[in-house]
């Protein structure tokens, strides 16, 4: 009766294991699962579904017939009545049986090895006439740069945290660090690649269909990893030279509205500004930044020190959970006039 | 003849060898089954840190936005986590089991260097302790288990943090390669008179590889903290790539000690399930030699797929194709383990005690994560999930499902042989059944929110993203695995209500630690077995159903393998058994290690003074006779 009550208890267990699985070879749509892997949207991610559709059918087969196969054991040799001397028949192994055992899974391999090579060969290809996106890693953020495409201030175009791409259009990305590893991932376009600091990775995808693609850092880069989230739009050709030209436009001469922009962006992984888009928990609230009497708790909150600080941060307080964010003069005397006219009223 | 096993009757008079009772009799053991206790008891307690790590990781993660605990807090929980469970639980316990198993395995009455053993625990604990330090000043290590550079550079991890991280691990290689070298030799010079390699308990086997995996996994790994040691402290530049260091470098030193790592950890578990699937089934294994050799297998392969860990660094496709096939190839040795046990249990005749279900529920859940194995062995699906929660689903498929069933069904199977005691099968039951539900519910949806894009070590998730529900769902299974955790230390706890009553042989075992007494005698063995047969028990007890025995057990003791009678501990006659004199001197040099390391965290003062302590324990170490007159132990 116990030993009953047990086999069926580890029947119902593998039973219960069994159904999810089946439940997960049945995909999920892109609606409600933004970042799923099982809705590839161009050929880069389809490559990789149709290699990892293969291998799910071939190990749900190995996993039901080999669990299938230790149950029935468990099952039929619970009580054994064919016993001499009380004892089962000492079978010490069969040769035949363990090259056959071998041998299947060789070949089960050799039907994954095939499109595997295959598939590592068709997503490694280079192709410098597809449209091309250099994409850099910095904490906690990814900044895009077009190098064909000339910005307001005569350098290639850069911008943060959301690509806009052509929909229907094969991209070349050229992955570089600025700081740590990162690693690029947008699941429904293409399989993750590193950023690695001192070299240069590349990789291809193609979005089919206009829409928006989510994804994130997949490597750990430090205390706000979780945060380095990115978008990528595909646009129709039309809207994506919309975008170009609104992008284009000179920055606001307003230095506030410039600096807000970049606390929007940049800034709000970590930061809250009350009012804002700005809305991150990582770091300490910036809503009433003018009238905190120190930066960073270690140096007296004026100008000059904000410079410094906003140029390395950690060069002004080592072990700062603030990273060296890379901006530009520009970048930092926007900051600083908008940061200053933050004294909690909520507007300016 | 049947009785091939010579094992004669117990001491009854004044027993010259008994056990020194208080707490100094403790710290000084030479003892491998008194250190197989410690180790035993000194990572489950890091099991349960461990797993208080873990629970907070989960109660963090059951909502998306969750503030429960902060982003700092969170890397460093899941760091500790990862290596605590790797290196102070999974390695300390298998070697609880080496230390307890091995010598009464293969008939001899301690290791080959009982103060080196004695020291590998020690340098373990101050290790395990020193690692932890940093909790305590608010800078527990943050960067991973794997402690990627340049994440860990100077610039990057200005804190502590990474400080104790290194000199943790530096600290506990020792006490793993120390461990690992005495077990080689244990293992090859030891064995009683006729046990030949081939006449091995399977655990004992896995022991061996594992031990030769450890001696040749662990240097990289040396090497590697050592170099970030020196970026860190001394200014030099490996790792650096503003001065052309390669981040790249440290992957490739730490997963080319971390890949065979995963074997060190699993090797272990294959040897205990091969152990308790058979004296259930009341059947040899099937197919001996080819899970022995599968094991060897293994081992070797373990070494040439490391960069499967780098499919996503640009390896370029020629090694990226190269290191798949590789890793596909680790598939077959390991099948032909997963089918000979099956065939184990196919015509037996099964009894369902808490080991055996321990060793099923494994072999069941390895399947999975070996199948899951096999899809990132392909890179196209690697790179979607690579440092995704189906990598982690995958890995805690092969660790907990693999090899913490496993030790679990060790503990139950050889607690007897510890403690001189039975846990309750019952309670044992109840333990398994919610560990084995509790397990699934946490880690098979993480396949599942993986392939739905979250990434690993995140400590926090957008809303939106279609985690939840089944996040909350892993944080309840979490809590089951807690709870059954609970049933298993009141069991265990239970169990010392009683005077010591186990029997000797409580589940009629084939190999030769069942010939002792429960728990076995200081000298193992009175009189030294001698061994015709790896299932020298069952010859014994049932000669009409294996005493004509096929092949190799027939023949005589090979001369060749008759253990060293001039030199080893073993007096051959057994008018006298020499036992090694306890002492603490390596106790004293494990001290003077840990703070030699100490000191780069605490003040060079500390380095010297542990480095005199050192020297002193060394000294004595040498100056001291490892063996006294035998009737003063």
């Amino acid at each position: 009766m116990q030993r009953r009550v047990t086999f069926r208890l580890i029947l119902f267990a593998l039973a219960a294991l069994t159904i999810p699985a089946l439940l997960a070879a049945c995909g999920a749509a892109a609606d409600d699962n933004p970042q799923t892997t099982f809705d590839p949207a161009g050929p880069a991610a389809r490559e990789i579904d149709s290699i990892y559709r293969l291998i799910w059918w071939l190990a749900v087969a190995v996993f039901v017939l080999v669990e299938a196969a230790l149950i029935f054991a468990i099952f039929r040799f619970r009580k054994n009545k064919n016993l001499i001397n009380g004892r089962p028949a000492p079978v010490h192994g069969n040769t035949r049986l363990e090259i056959i055992w071998t041998i299947i899974p060789a070949i089960i391999l050799v039907i994954i090895a095939v499109p595997t090579v295959q598939g590592i060969a068709t997503l490694a290809e280079r192709d410098d006439d597809a449209f091309q996106v250099t994409v850099y890693g910095n904490q906690f953020y990814f900044e895009f740069e077009y190098p064909d495409i000339i910005g307001a201030d005569g350098q290639p175009l850069r911008v943060v945290d959301e690509m806009h791409i052509p929909a229907d259009t094969r991209i070349q990305l050229k992955l570089i660090s600025n700081d740590v590893i990162h690693s690029f991932w947008v699941p429904r376009l293409a399989g993750k690649m590193d950023l690695i600091p001192g070299r240069e990775n590349h990789m291809w995808f193609q979005a089919d269909e206009p829409g928006t693609y989510l994804g994130q850092c997949a490597e750990f880069c430090g205390e706000a990893h979780a945060l380095m989230r990115l978008t990528v739009v595909a646009d129709t050709q039309e809207d994506f030279d919309d975008w170009v030209a609104q992008q284009r436009q000179p920055p606001p001469d307003d230095p506030v509205v410039a600096g807000q922009q970049i606390m929007e962006t940049i800034c709000a992984t970590c930061h809250l500004v009350e009012g804002t888009a700005a809305q991150g928990t990582i770091g300490p609230e910036l809503t009433t930044f003018a009238t905190q009497p120190d930066i960073a708790g270690v140096v007296e909150n004026n100008e000059e020190n904000l410079h410094a600080w906003l140029a390395d941060p950690p060069a002004v307080k080592p072990g700062t959970a603030m990273p060296n964010l890379g901006l530009s003069e520009q970048q930092i005397e926007a900051l600083i006039a908008y940061l200053y006219t933050l004294d909690g009223s909520g507007g300016q | 003849m049947a009785t091939q096993v010579t094992t004669a009757g117990r001491i009854t008079t004044t027993d010259q060898f008994a056990y020194p009772k208080g707490i100094w009799s403790w710290i000084s053991t030479v003892d491998h089954k008194r250190i197989g206790t410690l180790y035993l008891v000194t990572s489950m307690f890091f099991f349960l840190v461990g797993g208080i790590e873990a629970l907070l990781i989960r109660i963090q993660l059951t909502e998306p936005e969750s503030t429960f605990i902060s982003a700092s807090t969170y890397n460093q929980l899941f760091t500790m986590h990862g290596t605590t469970m790797i290196f102070l639980v999974v390695m300390p316990l298998s070697a609880a089991f080496f230390n307890l198993l091995v010598p009464l395995m293969i008939g001899a009455r301690d290791v080959a260097f009982p103060r080196l053993n004695a020291f590998s625990y020690w340098v373990y604990l101050f290790g395990a302790i020193l690692i932890n330090l940093g909790w305590f000043h608010g800078a527990a290590p943050d960067a991973g288990w794997f402690a990627y550079a340049n994440l860990t550079s100077q610039e990057y991890s200005a804190g502590q943090n990474v400080d104790y991280w290194v000199m943790g691990v530096q600290v506990l290689g020792l006490s793993s390669l120390a461990s690992a070298f005495n077990f080689i030799v244990t293992i090859i010079n030891m064995r009683a008179p006729g046990m030949g390699m081939m006449r091995l308990p399977v655990f004992v086997w896995m022991t061996l590889v594992t031990a030769v995996l450890i001696v040749m996994a662990f240097p990289s790994l040396t090497v590697g903290v050592t170099l970030l040691l020196f970026d860190r402290w001394f200014d030099t530049l490996f790792f650096v790539p503003e001065a052309n260091g390669q981040p790249l470098l440290w992957q490739h030193l730490f997963w080319i000690f971390g890949h065979p790592e995963v074997y060190i950890l699993i090797l272990p578990a294959f040897g205990i399930v091969s152990e308790i699937i058979p004296v259930f089934s009341k059947k040899p294994i099937f197919g001996y030699t080819a899970v022995v050799f599968a094991g060897i297998a293994i081992g070797i392969l373990g070494f040439s797929v490391w960069a499967h860990h780098m499919f996503t660094v640009g390896l370029g496709p020629v090694p990226t194709a190269v290191f798949a096939i590789s890793t596909m190839l680790i598939a077959l040795p390991t099948g032909v383990k997963i089918f000979n046990w099956i065939g184990t249990v196919w015509g037996g005749d099964l009894t369902f005690t808490t080991p055996m279900l321990m060793a099923l529920g494994m072999v069941s859940m390895f399947i999975i994560g070996g199948l899951s194995g096999v899809m990132h062995a392909s890179p196209p699906v690697d790179s979607h999930q690579q440092d995704s929660y189906f990598v982690v689903a995958h890995f805690h498929y092969v660790l907990f499902g693999g090899s913490l069933f496993s030790l679990f069904g060790g503990i139950y199977y050889w607690w007897p042989k510890f403690f001189g005691r039975l846990l309750n099968d019952g309670l044992g039951k109840v333990h398994f059944a919610l560990m084995f539900i509790g397990f699934n519910l946490t880690f098979f949806p993480m396949h599942w929110v993986g392939v739905q894009g979250m990434p690993r070590r995140i400590y926090t998730y957008a809303e939106g993203l279609n985690w939840d529900f089944w996040n909350m769902a892993m944080t309840v299974g979490a809590f089951i695995i807690a709870l059954s955790i609970l049933v298993f230390l009141i069991n265990a706890f239970l169990s010392f209500r009683d005077e010591p009553n186990a029997p000797d042989d409580p589940w009629d075992g084939a190999t030769l630690e069942w010939a002792t007494s429960s728990p076995p005698k200081p000298y193992n063995f009175e009189k030294v077995p001698v061994v015709t047969s790896n299932i020298p028990l069952w010859v014994e007890k049932y000669p009409e159903v294996y005493g004509h025995e096929p092949d190799f057990r027939e023949t005589s003791p090979d001369p060749e393998d008759q253990p060293d009678v001039e030199h080893g501990i073993h007096e051959h006659h057994d008018d006298h058994i020499h036992m090694p004199n306890p002492t603490i001197w390596p106790l004293i040099v494990s001290i003077g290690i840990t703070l030699g390391f100490a000191g780069f965290l605490y003040g060079w003062i500390i380095t010297f003074i542990g480095v005199a302590v050192m020297f002193l324990g060394i000294y004595g170490w040498v100056l001291s006779p490892a063996f006294g007159e035998p009737d003063h132990v």
